[in-house]
């Protein structure tokens, strides 16, 4: 098989991953796979958690240096908090998304590190932002990314539909997550994923043997 | 950011068929799909190509890469192919095709950079897809090849089902090619197909604007 060499040369432990967020009606998922990887030839771990929660109704998730992504979710939460205090009231989801931008984008020279950020508020419902790795922000309805992402551009295009309800959003995400992982060989473990809606947070993990099995599998 | 080149990058670089190519066996017979577009470097050079060669009546191939390497392969088949043929006095079998395309992309390796796709029908085996990527030879129901078909990976995983029809592979085809050149920027142009059944061989091109269209097309 060839395939372009679609990762950086990223030193140390990289989630090489596959990372998701779809919007649907009433709410937002968003999801990934759980495996951490150095080169590409050693899994150093199997379940990490890349969904990580900014704020009540925000997440984001991380692809790219684990170590970068960590501190500057970290840096993130902080200002979120913050912000949300001096406002009194709950974040917007593209303020989440902004306070990661301006890091990325200031620090673009030692980070490697891109983001999806998804959530609920009050303003514009579910919205799904991207943040690419020199310090682009997006606004899609929906949006995956990560090394696995290569290989679902083609499912994706052809099967979101905007206005989809939860159930069909969930099966839409899995199988995504699923056919990642089965291609790509720094994607793997489980399958994490958070719904987002109006009146709270889910969190639905899909353990390996669950996931949806395709032709040859 | 915007340095005039000082000589067009056509003059220079490689001319290859960064590709999308794909085919896939039915029950009678195959159906093999590419796109058009051959590009040097950041040039596209022919937007028209047709990347289905003739190897012999019922037997064709779908060509990726080096454009040069990929057309003297193919080439070369032809020629040995219909010596073959002559020697054995009937129809060669498409394995023997594949495996004269495999011996030489095994033993020249190092040399060469393309990736023939085999399929066509003969009347032992019916229809019959064989990849010969880097030098090995392996029967498959279906395949993907190109730089364009990483993006695909995912979508011909959740798609194909055993024992669809000769129209159902015709419509899974052109839906692979328009997803991957909507996708790949070494892909792009018309559509070629070629069915290949007990009958013969019958070509057909999709132009640009009749392809389907997805999601934000």
């Amino acid at each position: 098989m060839e395939r372009r060499f679609m990762d950086s040369q990223i030193k140390g432990v990289s989630t090489g991953t596959t990372i998701l967020a779809v919007t649907f009606n009433g709410g937002v998922i968003i999801g990934s796979d759980s495996r951490a990887s150095i080169g590409g030839y050693y899994v150093s771990s199997k379940t990490i958690n890349k969904l990580i929660q900014v704020h009540d109704r925000i997440f984001c998730c991380i692809a790219g240096s684990l170590a970068d992504a960590q501190a500057v979710t970290k840096a993130a939460k902080f200002q979120i908090s913050f912000h949300s205090i001096q406002m009194e009231s709950p974040p917007l989801v593209k303020a989440a998304a902004s306070v990661l931008r301006e890091l990325c984008y200031n620090n673009k020279e030692e980070l490697q590190a891109g983001f999806i950020t998804a959530g609920w508020d009050r303003k514009k419902g579910p919205q799904v932002y991207t943040v690419a790795l020199g310090g682009m922000l997006l606004s899609q309805p929906f949006t995956i990314g990560g090394s696995g992402s290569t290989y679902i551009y083609g499912y994706a295009d052809a099967k979101y539909k905007p206005d989809m309800s939860k159930e069909e959003c969930l099966q839409f995400a899995t199988n995504a997550l699923a056919l990642a992982m089965g291609r790509d060989n720094v994607s793997g473990g489980v399958a994490h994923l958070v719904v987002i809606t109006e009146e709270g947070v889910e969190h639905v993990v899909i353990p390996g043997d669950k996931l949806p099995k395709f032709h040859d599998e | 950011m915007l340095e005039e080149p000082s000589e067009p990058g056509w003059l220079s670089e490689e001319v290859t068929t960064g590709t999308t190519i794909i085919a896939i066996e039915f029950d009678g017979g195959v159906v093999l799909g590419s796109d058009s577009r051959v590009s040097a470097g950041e040039t596209v050079v022919n937007r028209v190509m047709n990347k289905l060669s003739l190897l012999h009546d019922k037997i064709y191939c779908a060509l990726s890469g080096s454009a040069a390497d990929a057309q003297t392969i193919a080439e070369m088949v032809n020629y040995q192919l219909d010596v073959h043929s002559i020697e054995v006095g009937e129809d060669p079998q498409v394995r023997s095709a594949a495996s004269l395309v495999k011996n030489i992309s095994y033993k020249y390796k190092e040399e060469l950079s393309a990736h023939l796709i085999v399929a066509g029908w003969d009347k032992r085996g019916g229809g019959q897809v064989y990849v010969t990527l880097n030098g090995l030879l392996s029967r498959q129901p279906f395949a993907v090849g190109g730089s364009g078909s990483a993006y695909v990976y995912g979508f011909v995983d959740a798609e194909y089902r055993k024992a669809m029809s000769k129209e159902d592979c015709q419509q899974f085809v052109v839906n692979t090619l328009s997803l991957a050149m909507s996708r790949d920027g070494s892909s792009g142009g018309v559509a070629y197909l070629v069915t290949i059944d007990e009958k013969g061989a019958e070509e057909k091109c999709i132009l640009g604007n009749e392809l389907p269209t997805f999601y934000d097309q």
